[in-house]
């Protein structure tokens, strides 16, 4: 249960946090085996929003290069696959963009290989695919990536195990409290109903909301297919009212 | 609050080190920098294994207390400098970790009393299908943690003393953190 936070003292108002209630994934979620010994035993412990948490890095402008949001150039040839364009907003909940905030991309290539020296699915690294991306989002809180599609790929959960193809998507917001990673999905994937991990998330209406939508408008002709993806973050609303609503 | 649902979160997974590993990441102000201290420490399972697939980052306010944030009702700090206030480290084959830093300053709480200086710290690793949050305090600050509204909330020594870093003998500058997911020994991790 949430403690009620004190009320603050005139001169240090702090904005507050939306606190999610099921939203999110059980940290001890036994049908993703690495859980097991990764997952705390114990609940978190709720603690009021304070200084820290309600104030984060701004990582904005400065931080990326415009050629870092485009997976397709970084080396001397184009990487083999289906060149595709992936954009949307990074929105709060009450709707407000969040303009120039850092988010971070990280995917396997066409073949369904991470190039990491951990992955040893047998499968062909790409020599012109590194598959890490970052942008800015602009002042409408919108960001743009082109790559291309990532294959599925095997591993060792469970006896044919298969993650459906995905891009790991890494977002700041404005504060502390909404740092968020998590990955996005592609439209109609067979492998979502045997995926421990798409799986976890408690609320099946939840999981959709990481699946992309194919948009023809986005979809450039004669060169990429486009994707659109919104990502939504805690929203913040002025203190002294959410906490008295809180503690009726 | 009506609105937008919000995007729930995933693993990073076991390949994170591609993507968020920045080459300055464990350095909030540059080397060399005077008066800067080392949080080293390892990332730890629940059968106290390392976890050597996971990243460490650090949020905190600067020598003063202050964030250089447009929330911080205070305004921007006075004296512009290197500090980033975050860092971020992936963790390396024994699960180990290295942050340099300079201490931060207490805080002003909304209830009117003060937070004892502190890095808010999150950890992600493929096995954690959300971030978990910890705090590392100063072994150094006894009066100040005494009076800490976080840590004077856990009734529990021994689980409290998961929050405080263990000085280096002979080095002041220098502060060991581990931070165990699971176990005996498991950290206390924050709902925020």
């Amino acid at each position: 249960m949430t403690t009620p936070p004190p009320s603050p003292p005139a001169g240090l108002i702090l904005p507050s946090y939306e606190r999610p209630r099921g939203l999110h994934p059980p940290l001890d979620s036994p049908g993703y085996r690495s859980t097991a010994l990764r997952a705390p035993s114990r609940p978190p412990l709720v603690i009021p929003q304070r200084l820290t948490e309600i104030t984060g890095p701004v990582l904005g402008e400065g931080w990326v290069a415009p050629a870092d949001a485009d997976l397709t150039t970084q080396h001397a040839g184009e990487p083999l696959g289906e060149r595709i364009i992936v954009t949307g907003r990074v929105l709060e909940s009450d709707g407000r963009p969040i303009p120039h905030t850092l988010v971070e991309v990280w995917q396997a290539n066409a073949a369904g290989r991470y190039q990491h020296i951990v992955d040893s699915h047998p499968a062909p690294l790409d020599p012109n695919f590194s598959g890490v991306g970052r942008c800015v989002t602009d002042s409408e809180g919108r960001y743009l990536f082109v790559t291309i599609k990532p294959g599925a790929y095997p591993w060792r959960n469970h006896l044919n195990a298969w993650r459906p193809a995905h891009i790991h998507f890494s977002l700041f917001g404005r504060a502390f409290t909404q740092r968020l990673v998590t990955q996005m999905y592609f439209p109609d994937d067979p492998l979502f109903e045997y995926d421990p991990i798409f799986n976890s998330i408690p609320d099946p209406k939840a999981r959709q909301r990481l699946i992309s939508r194919f948009d023809i408008n986005i979809t450039e002709p004669d060169w990429a297919l486009g994707y659109e993806w919104d990502i939504v973050l805690r929203g913040s609303a002025a203190t002294v009212f959410e906490e008295q609503e809180e503690q009726r | 609050m009506t609105g937008l649902p919000l995007t729930p979160s995933q693993t990073v997974g076991p390949f994170l080190a591609i993507g968020l590993p920045w080459p300055d990441g464990s350095t909030v102000v540059p080397e060399g920098t005077p008066g800067a201290i080392t949080i080293t420490g390892r990332l730890l399972d629940g059968e106290g294994a390392p976890i050597p697939d996971g990243l460490i980052e650090t949020w905190q306010a600067d020598p003063d207390g202050r964030f250089d944030h447009p929330d911080d009702p205070r305004g921007a700090p006075e004296n512009e400098t290197a500090f980033r206030g975050f860092g971020r480290c992936p963790t390396g084959p024994d699960g180990s970790y290295r942050i340099l830093t300079l201490r931060p300053g207490a805080l002003p709480s909304p209830d009117g009393g003060r937070e004892a200086p502190h890095l808010d710290v999150s950890v992600f690793a493929r096995g954690l299908l959300n971030r978990v949050v910890t705090r590392i305090y100063f072994p150094d600050e006894a009066e100040a943690n005494a009076d800490d509204p976080v840590l004077t909330a856990i009734t529990d020594p021994v689980r409290r003393a998961t929050l405080i870093a263990t000085a280096d003998t002979g080095d002041k500058y220098r502060f060991q953190f581990h931070i165990h997911l699971q176990g005996e020994h498991e950290s206390v991790f924050f709902d925020v």
